[in-house]
């Protein structure tokens, strides 16, 4: 009946329009960065703070960064573009770090991770200062939060990142492989 | 006929026990003298380093050099440790380097004293062998850079010093080199030979040739150009450097140079066959092993994967990468050129040892180097022309179908050729190679070569690269695993002249420690999981074995003691490319991770922890 009114057709279309649009409201409104205020944050390199109490209070654009899925999308291309790929791997690790595990060696917190990319570290993490902008730096920083499942579920890149396999600390440590390989044998024992 | 002897008989006899006790006489001589040599705290000076190429000879009881001697044998001729007694085998004494990474450095004994040098920060110990329980003799802190950790492909190993001449001679990860005094560990000299923003590092152990200290930089996965330099053992003044791309002049290329193949010869092929300018950030680099002939004055060592990885960014040959080559130590100029895998695809960089033998082939003595290689085979070189006169697959290849040997060229398998965009499977051996850096040793007495070394094969997926001084230049995405079998690890007796393998030891985990062969007919190597084993030279029976406290990656020595006993010692410590997963912490969910490394070793962190430690073994004293 309905079909033959061409109103109505148009009506349902536009509904399930609204409908598949509603659910990926779970993703977020793209902005594509125009909007973002400039500048990076205030870095706090440690817990301990003697006398000043607390700790700094979170950098607003962090939250903003890594809820975009087009931040960290940009940040994952970075990654690689910026050779970050050729010491941490997909996250893995290698001449560097581990990212995709739960420990963080100079802070987990979006800040932290703008100012080791920023300035680098003493133990061989190499700055970034004037080889990448401000914002690449908080899109990088954005996905290095994504690969150690620390941001929301909807902007992580981890799917394509790291191919199935959940964050260190969301699930329990897997039976280690090869555990059942046989003994070490001399062929002519 | 009775007691009745005839005239020239008895004196014939009397001519014997004459003789005999000249013989006796000499004997004891021999023997007193040669405890003498070793008295306590004796650092004798070393009138000229041994060279046998492939005969037993004396033996000094010292390890002045990783490799033993300058042919690189690695065999001791010392038995009193062999295959009746090694049982009994037991640790005299141990020491804790206080460093959690890699240790693949062999041990030094010279006179009374062993020296060792750790991975980054590469302290070096002097340890005094002539008093109970070795204690520290002297110790020195280089104090390298901390960042040059980044910038180290494969954990911040050091392979071994180098004595000479009253000197322990060391080169830093950040890239130095320091003469220290043997005696009191003080700095004669230091040399700074590598720049870590261009992503130089110095992992390999320095060999030091009439009174030249020659060492290579590290850097292949981060685009740097490789050289060899070399420096005045006295001063630390550079006398000269090759570099290994680029003109002719930088080569140190000249008249004298007369490769055996067409495909090495030519001018400027460190240029020409490279796109435009991508020499510069070539690679082939030098973090192996040198062997030196001295009666052909030559030095030879093997050169770096080129870079990046992806073969796409770099058409050509890319000379002078992955190939061997023969120079005058006086000057540096090349003499010949071998390369072993033009246009490498694999990463199958040719800096494996060199062992110098003379072996008997096709009816007459040549004088050979033998090079088990990373891509597979176990080539036989005339040393003296370059010329490939056999190369034998030891393990499964399917990366290559052979050597030409008319052209010299290797045979590359399209099939399993990388491509950007497209996985390609099941390539072996994998980018390790079928043998890493892991040093080989031949015993004179079996005419065996004992290669410890792996069986893997990997996927490889390549992507383009950008290059960035100080950051990697790799440009492919790599999972390893084991291959046929699933023991990653194997140790290979390999017959050079039959050309096959006498026996095989298989091992689950990646072999990744140095060989030592013994006048005992013993050969000695070391696990993953911290095993270290002595088993019978002539069939492969394991005789003995001991575990440590870590994973062994290092190369074992033998020595004889200030007490005139045999020693066996051995480093501690897992890591390296094969052990980064522990010593690197890393997640090896990644099958990516370590340049795809942990793909293969996902079950490491369940085997083994890290930790430096040397462990010296004795047979008990009989009282």
């Amino acid at each position: 009946m309905s079909l033959r009114c061409p109103s109505t057709g148009k009506a349902l279309l536009a509904l399930a329009a609204v409908a598949a649009l509603a659910g990926g409201c779970d993703r977020e409104r793209r902005d594509l960065g125009a909007s973002m205020p400039e500048g990076g944050p205030q870095i706090q390199t440690t817990d301990l703070t003697p006398g000043r109490g607390g700790v700094l209070p979170p950098d607003p654009r962090g939250q903003l960064y890594e809820k975009s899925a087009y931040h960290v999308s940009e940040g994952s291309r970075l990654f690689r573009w910026y050779n970050c790929s050729g010491c941490h791997a997909n996250g893995g690790g290698g001449m560097g770090p581990a990212l995709i595990d739960d420990e963080w060696r100079y802070g987990s917190s979006i800040e932290q991770i703008y100012g080791t990319i920023l300035e680098g570290r003493p133990n061989g993490m190499p700055s970034f200062r004037g080889k990448a902008t401000e914002q690449q730096i908080w899109q990088l920083a954005a996905y290095v939060r994504s690969l150690g499942g620390e941001t929301p579920q909807a902007s992580s890149s981890r799917r394509e990142a790291m191919r199935s396999t959940p964050p260190r600390n969301q699930v329990t440590p897997p039976k280690p492989k090869g555990e059942g390989a046989p003994a070490v044998q001399g062929t002519a024992r | 006929m009775g007691d009745k002897v005839a005239e020239p008989e008895r004196r014939r006899r009397w001519w014997w026990i004459g003789a005999l006790v000249v013989l006796l006489l000499a004997v004891v001589a021999a023997v007193i003298l040669s405890r003498n040599t070793s008295s306590p705290g004796a650092t004798q000076k070393i009138a000229s380093a041994p060279f046998q190429p492939g005969a037993p000879g004396e033996d000094d009881g010292q390890w002045t050099m990783p490799a033993k001697d300058y042919a690189s044998t690695r065999y001791s001729a010392l038995n009193q440790i062999n295959v009746s007694n090694v049982g009994a085998l037991r640790p005299e004494f141990t020491f804790s380097t206080g460093v959690n990474k890699g240790h693949e450095a062999a041990p030094i004994v010279v006179g009374g004293t062993m020296y060792i040098v750790t991975p980054f920060p590469n302290q070096v110990f002097a340890l005094d062998l002539t008093r109970p329980g070795a204690p520290l003799k002297w110790s020195y802190s280089p104090k390298p850079k901390s960042a040059a950790q980044g910038v180290a492909c494969c954990d911040v190993v050091n392979r071994g010093a180098v004595y000479s001449d009253g000197k322990i001679i060391i080169a830093t990860l950040d890239g130095a080199v320091i003469g220290l005094n043997a005696e009191t560990g003080s700095e004669a000299w230091r040399t700074q030979l590598g720049d870590i923003n261009r992503g130089e590092t110095i992992t390999m152990a320095p060999l030091v040739v009439k009174g030249k200290v020659l060492v290579g930089n590290s850097g292949g996965e981060m685009g740097v150009r490789g050289w060899l330099t070399a420096l005045d053992a006295g001063s630390g003044s550079v006398a000269w450097r090759a570099y290994n791309t680029g003109p002719d002049k930088d080569v140190l290329i000249g008249a004298d140079f007369k490769p055996f193949y067409a495909m090495d010869r030519g001018t400027d092929l460190g240029v020409k066959t490279w796109p435009p300018e991508a020499w510069r950030t070539g690679g082939a680099t030098v973090w192996g092993w040198i062997s030196y002939d001295p009666e052909l004055n030559l030095i030879y060592y093997g050169t770096g994967n080129p870079g990046p990885w992806n073969a796409e960014q770099r058409p050509g040959d890319n000379k002078w990468s992955s190939g061997i080559f023969a120079r005058d130590p006086d000057t540096g100029q090349a003499r010949w050129f071998y390369q072993i895998s033009p246009h490498d695809l694999h990463d199958y960089d040719a800096i494996n040892e060199n062992v110098l033998l003379d072996l008997p082939i096709g009816g007459k003595v040549r004088k050979v180097l033998v090079r088990p290689e990373r891509n597979g085979y176990v080539y036989v070189i005339d040393r003296a022309s370059g010329q490939v006169l056999s190369a034998d697959p030891f393990v499964y290849v399917n990366s290559s179908q052979g050597v030409d040997l008319r052209t010299g060229r290797l045979k590359p398998n399209k099939d399993k050729e990388p491509q950007v965009g497209k996985v390609v499977r099941e390539i072996c051996p994998s980018a390790n190679g079928a043998k890493d850096w892991n040093p080989s040793a031949w015993s004179p007495r079996t005419r065996l070569l004992y290669l410890p070394h792996v069986n893997m094969c990997m996927d490889w997926q390549s992507a383009e690269v950008n290059y960035i001084a100080g950051t990697p230049y790799v440009g492919a995405e790599v999972r390893m695993y084991g291959g046929a079998g699933g023991n990653r690890g194997v140790f290979t007796a390999w017959d050079p002249v039959k050309r096959t393998k006498a026996w095989e030891i298989k091992e689950d985990l990646p072999l990744w420690s140095g060989a030592l062969a013994t006048g005992g007919d013993l050969v000695f190597y070391g696990t993953m999981e911290g095993w270290f084993k002595a088993v019978d030279a002539s069939n492969g029976r394991v005789l003995w074995q001991f575990k440590t406290s870590s994973g062994i990656i290092g190369q074992p020595i033998s020595y004889r003691g200030p007490d005139g006993r045999q020693y066996i010692a051995i480093l501690s410590g897992v890591g390296g490319w094969a052990g980064a997963v522990v010593s690197g912490n890393l997640d090896p969910r990644d099958p990516t991770a370590a340049l795809g490394m942990a793909n293969a070793t996902q079950d490491l962190k369940q085997k083994t922890t890290t930790g430096g430690t040397l462990y010296v073994f004795a047979l008990p004293v009989h009282r």
